[in-house]
């Protein structure tokens, strides 16, 4: 049972107040970057290693993970860090509630019911699109420096102007390749 | 070790929110974006709405650490950025925290669209350094700026004579008030089996 934007508004409101009350706004894309730099140091350890000069601690050899003074190399080292462990809870309270509400049905499970009504169902397609879409949003909110939670959500809430420009661009795309894509609601 | 507790009850009761506005449903998130079902818009914009008349309430109140905020910068790459996470989203109708929320309700979807993510977040660690070479990562609009001056912060603002502070506020009751008025459909689209 979905919530009435009323309540469902209230209580995500809430939720986004008390992160900047108590820590700091919600933010998750991050976190893709802190979990690939984890497998990689797991598979070649030269990839994070101990530094006297850099601000965290660590560094790296790459460039992305360097920046900062070391921060994101810092964060694959000690991953028992808040924003980590944040997206893990957030998985698990998701899981959680599916759960309680009988979790989601086997068709359900494979696509949405408006991807089956525009593009039929066989499975392979929607996963095909769904790992391309994938790979696109993460490049892109890594480029952007934000997702949907740090930049649309956690940016407008404190009328941050990169907030804007992010929320702009994500709407520019999405909607008309939504309008494109879903010509049937399904 | 406070810090880490937090975090679990914080993350814990966004993803179990996020669930039941609907979030996790892909097929939400697409009709949003085809502007046939403006379920999850007016959640949003509430919820954005309400956090922030509440948060420059708080600073106002002194009840708030201004230290808390913390406001991303502005540059080329997050408009750029922001266009390919947007048609990504509408065809997958995922974004990264509901597409691994989504992935947490039993979704193979969304377990496949984080693989992908993976993938996309390492490449953009590969493409890192060359990006930095493309001006994308130029600042624009003052960088962490935002739209009146916070007291407290060293960002810029957009209209520095204004108080960010009660422009927050106005903000956020503007985007309450859009909420309530938008319809919950503003498009018509057809129905079927494909």
């Amino acid at each position: 049972m979905v919530l009435s934007w009323k309540s469902g508004g209230m209580l995500l409101g809430l939720v986004f107040f008390s992160a900047v009350l108590l820590v700091k706004p919600i933010g998750v894309s991050t976190q893709f970057v802190i979990f690939d730099g984890i497998l990689w140091d797991a598979v070649n350890p030269d990839v994070v290693v101990t530094s006297d000069t850099a601000k965290s601690g660590f560094a790296s050899p790459n460039a992305y993970l360097n920046k900062s003074g070391g921060k994101y190399a810092g964060n694959v080292a000690n991953p028992l860090n808040y924003s980590f462990v944040f997206v893990i809870a957030m998985v698990v309270g998701a899981a959680i509630s599916a759960r309680l509400r009988g979790g989601v049905d086997a068709a359900e499970r494979q696509m949405p019911s408006v991807w089956r009504a525009n593009f039929g169902d066989e499975p392979w397609k929607r996963y095909a699109a769904t790992f391309l879409a994938g790979f696109v949003v993460l490049y892109g909110a890594r480029l952007a420096g934000g997702c949907t939670s740090g930049h649309m959500m956690s940016g407008m809430m404190q009328t941050a102007i990169s907030g804007y420009i992010f929320t702009a661009g994500a709407f520019a795309a999405g909607i008309p390749v939504a309008l494109f894509m879903f010509r049937k609601e399904g | 070790m406070t810090l880490l507790i937090l975090a679990i009850v914080i993350g814990g009761a966004f993803g179990f929110v996020l669930d039941r506005v609907g979030a996790t449903n892909p097929g939400l998130i697409i009709r949003m974006l085809n502007l046939s079902n403006m379920h999850l818009m007016k959640t949003i914009l509430l919820a954005i709405g309400l956090s922030s008349v509440l948060m420059f309430a708080g600073l106002l109140a002194g009840l708030i650490d201004v230290g808390h905020m913390d406001v991303k910068t502005a540059y080329v790459g997050v408009f750029v950025g922001g266009l390919l996470l947007g048609a990504g989203f509408a065809v997958s109708g995922f974004c990264p925290g509901t597409g691994l929320t989504a992935a947490a309700t039993g979704r193979k979807d969304a377990m496949i669209f984080v693989l992908g993510g993976l993938a996309g977040a390492g490449a953009y660690m590969g493409s890192f350094a060359w990006i930095g070479t493309t001006g994308l990562l130029e600042k624009v609009a003052g960088g962490n700026s935002t739209l009146g001056a916070i007291a407290g912060t060293e960002g810029a603002a957009m209209f520095p004579g204004l108080p960010g502070e009660w422009i927050g506020i106005l903000v956020g009751i503007a985007f309450i008030a859009i909420a309530a008025a938008l319809p919950a459909r503003l498009l018509n689209r057809r129905r079927g089996a494909p």
